[in-house]
């Protein structure tokens, strides 16, 4: 009977004293801004809250240089890092992310599996989605009215001003086919044709001496605010937090938005890849992804999450009207096929460039 | 007066005393004595430099010399697809694909697979002809279920497989050292039977880049020459007190930090900036027309002659101390007007300085990226803001070596040229 006690003591101490060697630290790098504020609030309190580990978090814009570098010289410091679609799918073949087993993702607060809970495209080889986020364009209502469709953003004549646009092929070939009359539908089928590419540019060229350009998220409501531009394509969730948190009169215009994927992906060799592997878990369940579209308005990348979603932290803002992914908003929507750019993206970046010196 | 015998017998005695080696006083010999002496301090000196000259071997040759390697070797395919690599050195690059290489081409895609490098494999051949990086992706899934005969099931996946063009990719991309990268840097296509091809009007850029960077950078030295002549003038002359104060203004901004002034000059120039905002006041121009000073070639210019002033005032306050203000008088006093004196006794004297301070200016003009990346906007984009982009954005390191390599020689050439016209002992620096 004692013996048996001193044993369980033991074992209880084993325990205790395992799951404190276990508490660690991992390093998680996202976009910045007010979209790392809604992860830290979502995902990484109540994940530091559930485990006792630590959480550095850092910035980065974007791109997959720098965890090339991080994997080529041997040395990785980043634990978990938050990417493009595309970049998750190129990152995953040239062997810079570790392969996620999706068996460690949790089902749905429905019940359903997380396959089925997932949107497609949402669990990949080596990245799992956190969020929908969407290339929209806003203008500011006190200084322009009137706008509604992806044309206007090409309309000098109805609304003559300067454009901010992101300063990359991507998106923008996408919205000049739009507005050149394109259905959603037939973008990509277009843009596999040179005549499609050569039309896009065209396209752009009509309002090429009229854009300023942007790199960062950061920038697109910067820009509106300075009055630098009268309309900019953004992500949806900058101008929804410009508008919403520090109350600027900015409109969201949906005609033409560009979904895509925000990902987990873990760099290879991560240092501590288990832990970034528990938080993936832990913050793609149902409840943290529909707690993080309090923070800004990204659409959750689970199914299960969406009758989660209610208000935005300030306490009144109904969420659902501004996810991307809500009804109204996706008459004319596209969303970003990863395949094609993956492809593409090298040489429409070159031609891009070219185009943009000249 | 000193007899010559006293002379001619001291002569005498000194060489019968010494008639072996001179010796030190501990026995050896003194030559050998002083060589080593000097050996020792030679290899005192040696050793103080030392720390430099292997800071500077592994901080700068050896990143330049794998830089330049990197520029024309990429092994990523020949690495990762041994068979078909060994098998397109036998290909012409014009005739069809035959079942061979296609055999040869299944085998590596599934050891690729296997080996996770397939990737890599598909990007680098991606970088040649658009569109292949998903067709390789997708074979190397099915390869491992495909049956002979290779050529039709492979073409039955794709039948872009059947393409000649992607066939001279893989025979570039399989070339361990190939001028593809250089090629791509000066707007040309490297083909696969070893010709060279000029890219469409629409697809070039870099040699544009070239020589806009080439022009800018020369624009920005005319520039800096005009402003900072009379500001050193001024300095070297005026009476010390004065020109103390004055040197700190040159010296306040030098020591800023760079971000902080090209930062500076964005609330400055930009569109509802301060010089905008005056010249509103002012009735220059209207609300609406106001004038784009930033985020363009303008933004990049003022920017950047801001910035790089001081190097060209510098060494020019410095050559100008030196010359002492009494030529001046005596030209004017042998008659001379001052524009006379000015310009045959004056500015020759001041010709190192201004070797000296546009050489700078030039070179580092010519490699400037924050200030062009931050103001430049669309048009005010140079050379080392495309480098930037390829090592961070697109991933082709190899072609930004190439890039690098080129920009390289042509500083190289630049002070090649400037030492046979001026000569290089003729720059003084300070």
């Amino acid at each position: 009977m004692k013996l048996k006690n001193i044993l369980i003591g033991a074992t209880a101490l084993v325990a205790v004293s395992a799951a404190a060697a276990s508490a660690g630290s991992i390093t998680v790098v996202s976009w910045g801004g007010a979209y790392t504020k809604s992860q830290v609030e979502a995902y990484h309190k109540p994940w530091i809250a559930a485990t006792g580990n630590q959480i550095v978090s850092e910035d980065y814009s974007g791109g997959l240089a720098e965890v090339k570098a991080q994997v080529e010289a041997g040395n990785v410091s980043w634990d978990l890092i938050d990417v493009e679609l595309s970049d998750a799918v190129r990152g995953c073949d040239e062997g810079l992310f570790e392969e996620i087993d999706p068996s460690i993702l949790p089902d749905g607060a429905d019940g359903s599996s997380a396959a089925d809970d997932f949107l497609s495209g949402g669990i990949n080889d080596c990245a799992i989605a956190n969020i929908v986020w969407s290339t929209i364009f806003a203008y500011d209502s006190s200084v322009t009215s009137g706008v509604d469709s992806i044309d206007d953003l090409f309309n000098l004549e109805d609304f003559p001003g300067k454009r901010g646009l992101r300063k990359s092929a991507k998106a923008n070939l996408e919205m000049a086919l739009m507005a050149d009359g394109v259905p959603a539908a037939e973008v990509y089928a277009m843009l596999e044709t040179d005549e499609g590419v050569d039309r896009a540019f065209a396209k752009l060229d009509t309002i090429k001496d009229s854009v300023v350009w942007w790199e960062s998220g950061a920038q697109p409501p910067q820009l509106l605010a300075d009055g630098e531009v009268i309309m900019t394509t953004a992500y949806n969730g900058r101008i929804f937090n410009a508008a919403v948190a520090e109350g600027m009169p900015f409109e969201v215009v949906w005609d033409g938005q560009i979904m895509d994927f925000d990902l987990w992906a873990v760099p290879m060799g991560a240092p501590n890849k288990d832990l970034a592997m528990d938080f993936i878990a832990f913050s793609t369940d149902t409840q943290r992804l529909a707690d993080q579209a309090s923070w800004i308005s990204y659409g959750p990348a689970r199914k299960s999450s969406g009758a989660l979603v209610g208000l935005y932290s300030d306490g009144v803002t109904e969420m659902a009207p501004h996810m991307p992914t809500a009804g109204p908003n996706l008459a004319n929507a596209l969303v970003n096929d990863f395949e094609y750019w993956a492809d593409n993206s090298d040489e429409l970046n070159e031609r891009f460039n070219a185009w943009l010196a000249k | 007066m000193v007899p010559p015998v006293h002379f001619t017998e001291r002569v005498t005695m000194t060489d019968s005393t010494d008639a072996g080696p001179v010796l030190a006083a501990d026995g050896t010999p003194l030559k050998k004595k002083l060589a080593q002496a000097l050996f020792v301090s030679r290899a005192r000196a040696f050793g103080l430099v030392l720390p430099l000259l292997a800071f500077i071997l592994v901080s700068f040759i050896i990143p330049i010399l794998s830089l330049m390697v990197q520029g024309v070797k990429n092994d990523t395919y020949s690495a990762n697809m041994p068979a078909s690599t060994e098998i397109m050195k036998g290909w012409d690059g014009i005739s069809e694909p035959t079942e061979k290489m296609f055999a040869a081409l299944v085998l590596d895609l599934i050891k690729a697979r296997e080996e996770k490098s397939i990737g890599r494999v598909a990007t680098r051949v991606n970088r040649e002809v658009s569109g292949t990086r998903s067709m390789f992706t997708k074979a190397a899934r099915k390869a491992g279920k495909l049956e002979a005969p290779f050529m039709a099931a492979m073409l039955n996946i794709d039948e872009d497989w059947g393409n000649i063009e992607v066939w001279g990719a893989m025979k570039v991309s399989s070339q361990t050292y190939s001028a593809a990268f250089y090629a791509a840097a000066v707007d040309a296509d490297y083909n696969a039977d070893g010709s060279f091809e000029r890219l469409d009007e629409k697809d070039r850029i870099y040699v544009y880049l070239f020589i806009k960077t080439l022009l800018v950078s020369l624009a920005v030295t005319l520039a800096c020459l005009a402003l900072g002549y009379p500001v050193a003038w001024l300095l070297a002359s005026l009476p010390m007190r004065t020109s103390n104060l004055l040197m700190i203004l040159v010296l306040l901004p030098f020591w800023t930090s760079l971000l902080v002034r090209t930062t500076a000059w964005i609330a400055m120039l930009q569109s509802h900036g301060v010089l905008n905002n005056v010249f509103v006041w002012l009735g220059i121009t209207t609300d609406e027309t106001r004038f784009s000073l930033i985020y363009n070639m303008t933004g990049t210019i003022i920017a950047m002659t801001h910035i790089l002033l001081p190097f060209m005032i510098l060494p020019l306050y410095s050559v100008m101390k030196g010359i002492s203000p009494a030529y001046l008088r005596a030209a004017k006093s042998l008659g001379a007007t001052n524009w006379t004196a000015f310009w045959r006794v004056y500015f020759p004297a001041t010709i190192p300085g201004i070797g000296a301070g546009g050489l700078l200016v030039f070179i580092l003009a010519i490699g400037y990226y924050i200030t062009p990346a931050l103001v430049g906007g669309q048009d005010g984009q140079l050379i080392s803001n495309f480098i930037a982009y390829h090592m961070q954005k697109s991933l082709n390191w190899s072609l930004a070596a190439a890039l690098g390599g080129i920009l390289l020689v042509i500083v190289l050439a630049i002070y090649w040229l400037y030492d046979k016209v001026v000569g290089i002992d003729n720059m003084k620096m300070g």
